[in-house]
């Protein structure tokens, strides 16, 4: 907690969702979150590359047996989901499996302990959770919704998409309203994508910095929130990578 | 809820790790897990392919087995007959054989036989004129007549 402020309830509140951050206006830029985000990327994308070199084809070691048993998990969902030609959508899938869960693991991390030791070194604000920051959330979605667009154009062709914006699901004589529908429809994806994920983890950080107002009563329940947790960041990742592939896939197979 | 250049910043860090994950990370790892899969289910045929084996091995070993017993049982009984065979040419040899030597046997003795009796009869012959010879000489001696026949009884 930065020295000097009032220790009040809603200033420590307040003062756990402030992110550090430079610049103003539209250029401002969440310090905290390009970090640890990109810490996290680094060691686990960069890590696991590493790993995928020395890869073998023999008697995997542990490690190799661990990554290849999430990769092809992964690798299944895609396959059931998802069946287009495109190799980017594995890739994407683990990306983003893998990324979010460990941006989400790191609201298991006790919520003074990152800011406290940051505190010392002077750095007085700082959200070690880069997926309660919504410029995250819908930097991914928006992401994976220029990727959906870029695939429907490729697969279908500029006609096909078009006659598909146009005609599905009234046909050709509503042309206006399944344009609306679709509008709608296309829109209302990257936003729910990144508003799940964003609220999921901001609500549940909230609650680990609502504990930790309790004093001594923080101990029974904090156990208990951190467990249940564990559920919310695993599905929160797993719907976010499975909610992109069936994104994807719609977007590679026609539907009219 | 301030959206600022964060989300371009992220949007970049997440292009740059798809494109790690898409370089480096899963094309390996999908070529190692299949290549796995094959090495697998290659050895798994091969162990089918040995068992196959080694069951029409089985049976070719007993086969091979039954027939050369069926040879050896074949092979005994030849010589079994052979040995027969030759046990009976043996005896069959062996009686003209002694047939040969039997009717030899006869044969001389019947020379003999003959020679004694050409011998005998030269004597006898002998005998009878040596037998006059006496009686001539002594005529009229009646004493040494019958001297003389005492004499010839003794001889013969």
């Amino acid at each position: 907690m930065a020295s000097g402020e009032p220790l009040t309830s809603s200033a420590y509140i307040v003062h756990h969702l402030t992110n550090l951050t430079v610049g103003q206006g539209f250029w401002a830029l969440h310090l905290d979150s390009l970090i640890v985000s990109g810490l996290l990327g680094l060691v686990a994308f960069v890590g696991m590359a590493m790993l995928a070199r020395k890869a073998t084809a023999g008697v995997p070691g542990r490690m190799q047996a661990f990554v290849e048993m999430l990769v092809s998990f992964i690798d299944q969902q895609v396959k059931d989901t998802y069946h287009g030609k495109s190799p980017l959508v594995t890739p994407m899938a683990i990306t983003i499996f893998v990324w979010v869960l460990l941006m989400n693991a790191m609201d298991l991390i006790p919520v003074d302990f990152v800011p406290m030791l940051l505190g010392m070194a002077g750095v007085h604000f700082f959200k070690v959770v880069p997926t309660t920051d919504p410029n995250l959330t819908f930097g991914m979605s928006l992401s994976v919704f220029v990727v959906m667009i870029v695939m429907g154009f490729k697969v279908k062709g500029f006609g096909g998409f078009m006659h598909e914006v146009f005609t599905v699901p009234f046909g050709a004589k509503m042309a206006p309203v399944n344009l609306l529908f679709r509008l709608i429809e296309d829109i209302a994806k990257p936003i729910s994508l990144s508003l799940r994920l964003f609220g999921n983890m901001y609500a549940g950080e909230m609650v680990f910095i609502l504990i930790a107002l309790l004093g001594i009563w923080q101990l029974p329940l904090a156990l208990p929130w951190a467990l249940f947790h564990i559920l919310i960041i695993t599905l929160q990742a797993f719907v976010f990578m499975m909610l992109t592939i069936v994104y994807l896939s719609m977007a590679s197979e026609s539907h009219g | 809820m301030n959206i600022n250049a964060t989300l371009i910043g992220e949007a970049i860090w997440f292009a740059v790790f798809i494109w790690i994950t898409m370089k480096y990370v899963w094309p390996p790892l999908a070529k190692a897990m299949s290549d796995r899969q094959k090495l697998i289910a290659d050895g798994l045929a091969a162990g089918e392919r040995g068992k196959h084996e080694l069951e029409l091995a089985g049976k070719r070993s007993a086969d091979a087995l039954r027939d050369a017993k069926a040879k050896a049982a074949e092979i005994i009984a030849a010589a079994e007959k052979r040995g027969a065979q030759m046990v009976e040419e043996a005896k069959v040899a062996a009686k003209v054989e002694a047939d040969k030597v039997v009717a030899a046997a006869k044969a001389e003795i019947a020379q003999q036989v003959e020679q004694a009796r050409a011998e005998l009869r030269g004597r006898v012959a002998d005998l009878a004129v040596a037998g006059a010879e006496q009686i001539l000489k002594r005529e009229v001696d009646a004493k040494a007549h019958a001297e003389m026949l005492t004499a010839l009884k003794q001889e013969l």
